[in-house]
Formats: C-alpha cells, sequence, structure tokens
C-alpha cells in the first residue's frame, strides 16, 4: 500500500470462482488448485493497472494508490450503472453502507471491450476515505 | 416503462410499432413482444377480475406457469398474455371470472 | 409416429449441454422447448458467472446462452420451439402439442431438463397486481425491457433476489429494501455488498406482513420476526412501494419425471422431491435420463455439467461412444461438478445429491 497502486481483493467466501487470475496479466493474482480457496494477491508483481477490477464477477476488486498526491488518493472502482460519470466530474463518494461520507472527483472512465460492460471509474479521493469509499452517486 | 438505454443488454433495437386494442382503447405495443409487456409498458396492471369478489389479478410468474395474467384474447378467455405474443389489430379485454367459451353451434 | 433417437425435454442448459455433447458424437438430437426462445433462464442472467475460467466463468449468463446456441446449431441439433411434452408413456414416447395439434414422438433415449418453478408466498394482499416472482421482474427487464414497476420491495436474500434487485437497479428503478426472514443473508456476500453501497437496507430477521392497496401494490407493511419466524408484536414498518419481488426459492418442475414414474427422493436442501438418478444421470427409468435443476436447484454451470454427463452416457448407450472414451469425458465433468459444489456454499448441495445417487441399477422397471 505504501509504494503505489495495488489491487485490493474483499474477497472473504469461499465460493468455487477464479476468473480474477486471469484477468491479471502480470500474475500478480493466485488462488491454487481448489478454486474455492480465496485469491492471494503477490503484492510485489501487482503495477496497479485495474485490469482486474472488472474482471471479478462478484465486483470485490478495487485499486487503491495512498500516494497519488499529499492529501488525496487515487482509488478504481467497478461502476455498471447509466450514465456513466463525465471525466473531470464531481461526485458524491459513498461507503460500503451507501452513505455519503464526502465528495470525489472523476478522472477517467475506462470502458473498453476488455472490459465487457464493466466500466471502471478512477477516482481522486480524500485519502484518509480511500478504504472506506467503494460507490459513487451524483 | 421501457427502459431505453442499459449498461449491459445496451440500447433498445428498432422495433416496428403494433397497435392493439384493449378494452375498446388503442395501445401501443412493440412487435412480437407479449401482451403483457406491452400492458405493463402502457401502465395497464389489471389483467382479470376473480368470479366471486372482481378482485384484480396481474402478471405473477412471466412465463406462461401461474394463471394470474389471463386475459380475453381474440375472443378466446384464458389466454396467457405473458407469452403470446401481440398481433396487429389484437383485441384483448379484461376477463371477468372464469371465462366464457363462445361455442359456435 | 415420428421415431427420433435422443428426445430432449428442455432446452435451457442442461438441455443444450447435452444435446450438443450427444450431436458431436454422432447421436441425431431433437429438443422440444415449450418457449419461443431456448435458453431457459440464461438469457436473463446479464451478469458475469462465477465458477472456474476452465469452464466459462466470468462471462456473463446471455453470452454463454447465445455460445450454446452457436454449439447446438454447428452440430446440427434440432430444436423444436413453441412445443410443449405434456406426457410421458412407455417406450418412451413423448406426448407432444405445437401449434394447436397434438402427436407423439418416439423416442431411443430421453433428457428430462425441466428447471424449476419459483415458489410463491401467501400473505394478505399478495394476489394484488405488483405482487410477482422475483424471476418474472428479471424476464421483464432483462428479456422484455420493460419496469414492472418503479419502488420494489424484495423479499428473500438467496442469490436470486440479491441479483435481481440489483438488476432493478441497473434497469431504473428503486429498491426501497430486501427482507430475509433468516437472521442472516443467505445468498453471496458480494452480491449483497453491491446492494449496500448502493443503499440499498437488507433487513435480516424480517419479513413481508401485508401489501395494501385498491388495484395494485401501493404499500408494503414488513415486520421483524422471531427464530421461529414469527412476527413480533408493534415492529411493522409501512414502505411505500408499488412492487414486491418474492424470491423465496426453487422447486423442480418434476411432473413429468413422475408421470413416467421415476423414482423420487425428498430431499429439502435440493428444493423438495427430486428424481433419483446414477452416476449417468439415469432415473429409475432404463432410457429416461435427467439433469439440470430438476435433480436439485444449484446454478448453470452445474446444468451444464450435468447435461454434459447426460448426453456423453446417452452416445455411449446408443453405442457412439466406446466406454473407455465415455468414461474418460464423464470423468471430467465429474470432477468439475464436484469443484462446483465445494465450499460452505455448495456444501449442503453435494450432500443433497449423495442422497439421490442410486449407486446401482436395479434393472428395468
Amino acid at each position: 500500500m505504501k509504494q503505489g497502486p495495488v489491487a485490493i481483493i474483499e474477497c472473504v467466501q469461499e465460493i468455487p470462482c477464479d476468473p480474477c487470475v486471469d484477468s491479471c496479466r502480470q500474475g500478480a493474482i493466485t488462488i491454487g488448485e481448489d478454486i474455492t480457496q480465496l485469491p492471494q494477491l503477490i503484492e510485489d508483481k501487482c503495477t496497479g493497472c485495474g485490469t482486474c477490477v472488472p474482471g471479478c464477477p462478484g465486483q470485490a476488486i478495487f485499486v487503491v494508490d495512498l500516494n497519488y498526491s499529499k492529501q488525496k488518493a487515487l482509488l478504481m472502482i467497478p461502476y455498471e450503472f447509466y450514465p456513466l460519470p463525465k471525466a473531470d466530474s464531481k461526485v458524491k463518494a459513498l461507503d460500503r453502507e451507501g452513505k455519503v461520507v464526502g465528495g470525489a472527483k472523476v478522472l477517467k472512465v475506462m470502458n473498453s471491450k476488455r472490459n465487457d460492460r464493466t466500466p471502471v471509474v478512477s477516482l481522486l479521493v480524500p485519502k484518509e476515505l480511500a478504504m472506506k469509499i467503494r460507490h459513487i452517486r451524483f | 416503462m421501457r427502459i431505453k438505454d442499459h449498461p449491459i443488454l445496451g440500447p433498445r433495437s428498432k422495433k416496428r410499432k403494433v397497435f392493439i386494442e384493449v378494452d375498446g382503447q388503442r395501445v401501443e405495443a412493440e412487435e412480437h413482444e407479449p401482451i403483457a409487456a406491452a400492458l405493463t409498458a402502457a401502465g395497464i396492471f389489471v389483467f382479470h377480475r376473480t368470479k366471486k369478489k372482481s378482485s384484480p389479478r396481474g402478471l405473477f410468474c412471466a412465463i406462461g406457469r401461474c394463471s394470474d395474467c389471463f386475459m380475453i384474447v381474440d375472443g378466446i378467455p384464458n389466454t396467457r398474455t405473458c407469452v403470446t405474443p401481440v398481433r396487429e389489430g389484437m383485441r384483448v379485454e379484461t376477463q371477468h371470472g372464469l371465462g366464457q367459451w363462445k361455442v359456435s353451434s | 409416429m415420428r421415431e427420433i433417437e435422443f428426445g430432449v425435454i428442455g432446452g435451457g442448459p442442461a438441455g443444450l449441454s447435452a444435446a450438443i455433447e450427444a450431436a458431436k458424437c454422432g447421436v441425431k438430437v431433437a429438443v422440444f422447448d415449450e418457449n419461443e426462445r431456448p435458453g431457459g433462464q440464461l438469457f436473463k442472467q446479464i451478469h458475469k458467472f462465477f465458477g472456474s475460467r476452465e469452464h466459462g466463468a466470468g462471462i456473463r449468463g446471455i453470452d454463454v446462452g447465445t455460445q450454446m446456441l452457436e454449439d447446438a446449431e454447428k452440430h446440427g441439433v434440432e430444436v423444436r420451439l413453441n412445443t410443449a411434452v405434456w406426457g410421458i408413456f412407455d417406450g418412451p414416447k413423448l406426448g407432444i402439442s405445437s401449434d394447436q395439434r397434438v402427436s407423439r414422438v418416439s423416442a431411443k433415449k430421453i433428457l428430462l431438463a425441466t428447471g424449476a418453478n419459483e415458489n410463491a408466498l401467501a400473505f394478505p394482499g399478495w394476489t394484488l397486481p405488483g405482487v410477482m416472482g422475483g424471476g418474472a421482474a428479471q424476464t421483464m427487464i432483462n428479456i422484455h425491457r420493460v419496469l414492472p414497476g418503479k419502488r420494489i420491495l424484495t423479499v428473500g436474500s438467496g442469490n436470486v433476489g440479491l441479483i435481481v434487485s440489483y438488476q432493478l437497479l441497473q434497469a431504473g428503478a428503486e429498491v426501497v429494501g430486501l427482507v430475509e426472514a433468516l437472521p442472516y443473508i443467505s445468498g453471496y456476500g458480494v452480491h449483497a455488498s453491491k446492494l449496500r453501497k448502493c443503499g440499498v437496507p437488507i433487513l435480516t430477521s424480517h419479513t413481508v406482513k401485508e401489501a395494501i392497496g385498491k388495484e395494485r401494490v401501493e404499500r408494503a407493511v414488513i415486520v421483524k420476526v422471531d427464530e421461529n419466524f414469527n412476527p413480533r408484536p408493534r415492529t411493522e414498518k409501512r414502505l411505500t412501494v408499488d412492487t414486491i419481488c418474492l424470491a423465496v426459492g426453487l422447486t423442480p418442475m418434476a411432473e413429468l419425471a413422475w408421470l413416467a414414474g421415476c423414482e423420487f427422493a425428498y430431499v429439502p436442501e435440493l428444493g423438495g422431491h427430486v428424481p433419483v438418478h446414477d452416476d449417468d444421470m439415469q432415473t429409475t427409468l432404463e432410457g429416461v435420463y435427467v439433469a439440470g435443476d430438476l435433480t436439485g436447484i444449484e446454478e448453470a454451470h452445474t446444468a451444464i455439467e450435468e447435461g454434459k454427463v447426460a448426453g456423453i452416457a446417452v452416445a455411449e448407450a446408443l453405442g457412439y461412444l466406446t466406454s473407455e472414451k465415455a468414461h474418460e469425458l464423464k470423468q471430467k465433468a465429474w470432477g468439475h461438478l464436484d469443484a462446483l459444489r465445494k465450499g460452505p456454499f455448495g456444501q449442503k448441495r453435494a450432500e443433497g445429491k449423495v442422497k439421490i445417487k442410486i449407486k446401482e441399477r436395479r434393472g428395468d422397471k
């Protein structure tokens, strides 16, 4: 978390599932033979590129960069709703319970064919809220 | 209400408009869609009424397996509107009670 | 009377999968489906599936469906739509009806892959328009692209209730709340998280008490329940909703299997009365196979794998595959089924499946 952008895998239940493994081009996510096991992140291999974010069917993977700037962190979230937010716009930031905890700025919205219709929104958020914010509203 | 654009399904594809008659009123529908979908989109939710208390009944299973969506369609009672596609000029009526078959002699 | 080699009843993932496997081996297959479109529930599943990459996880159900239809066509599978199978007779022979006409078909082997029905929950006002199955709401939004209502209450926190609620949000509805009678969420945590971060309240130990409205649902009353599911007095809350989605479980659509005379077992963890079957997916009736939700409520990937086993077993029984080759192919599918039934969610299903397994065939019935 101290080096730069890194994937945060919030997968906590043992469900037979492993698409995250292939979604990482650096081989930084492993599960093992028994796909019920929880995915493990090899932090040294993770570049924080965010390709894994749309790959998780449970939308449980995020990317956080706590060192983006002095006060702000970078946060990437999956976002499967219309309308999509616009780059450079200001949005409300919601925590895991859908409560507004602050504001965020949209840096960009990534939605290539590889996302298979799970766009990824890149946000600038207050550093202390980077591990709380998981959704937006505007 | 029809869903115009959708994050996974994409925008609506252009479908030909079809007009059906519901209890005498002209209702716009889309080619091939089930009668129940056209009615729901048009804000019509009561499809028939029960025999004893005239209680309203509408969509329930949406796949042709219960009987809540029954209406009289082109004179035929107990038609499952959730799996019957619309046709231009189709006559749809709210069914009251069990439905009467008009048997020709 | 028309004679066919392999008749498949139900063109969902289990049926199509079996048809494709059998057709690959050279079997002449006909799939009968009473709907206008094949695919069963697949074309409503707009979300990405879980499971193993090797077997198509991470792909949306709609795309799995499209691929299966392409494969079926590629291998020459005949699909008869708008064709209902209303009876099974000795032979086996099928009674079918299509285009207002009734006829019979004689088959060497048949597969019942009829899926499941949604359960209903009765409470005062449940007959009002606006009260519908969770699957019904899903059909309206994902197939017909029509919102059944604008303000939704969902009853049930299994995967169907959780997923359909999320899809209703995507379709533009507001999900006012989700109630679950158990003291915990019974579906996947990640599905629940997707709802919670959107602000949807999930109330465990709660259920719906009443639906109020004149011609349509206008309000719902929810109530807290105790550990015996009895309502706690004075805990009622009124919600302004126009739609109540009941996602309270599925029951195998087992009428044809029952009519045919298959032996059944009652297994609550699989959804109720299910036809028993052996490792080849064959029932107690020679030549009658079963696959998919009919044999126990699970998911699309288990339906696909069970269908594969049945298709391979039928090809073997008809002489299109050697026992060695058939065993090799079945082994792969069985292995995958075991993997899908692991973990705290799969455990109960795995135990249920053991209860309905025929270990030794007792000869023709």
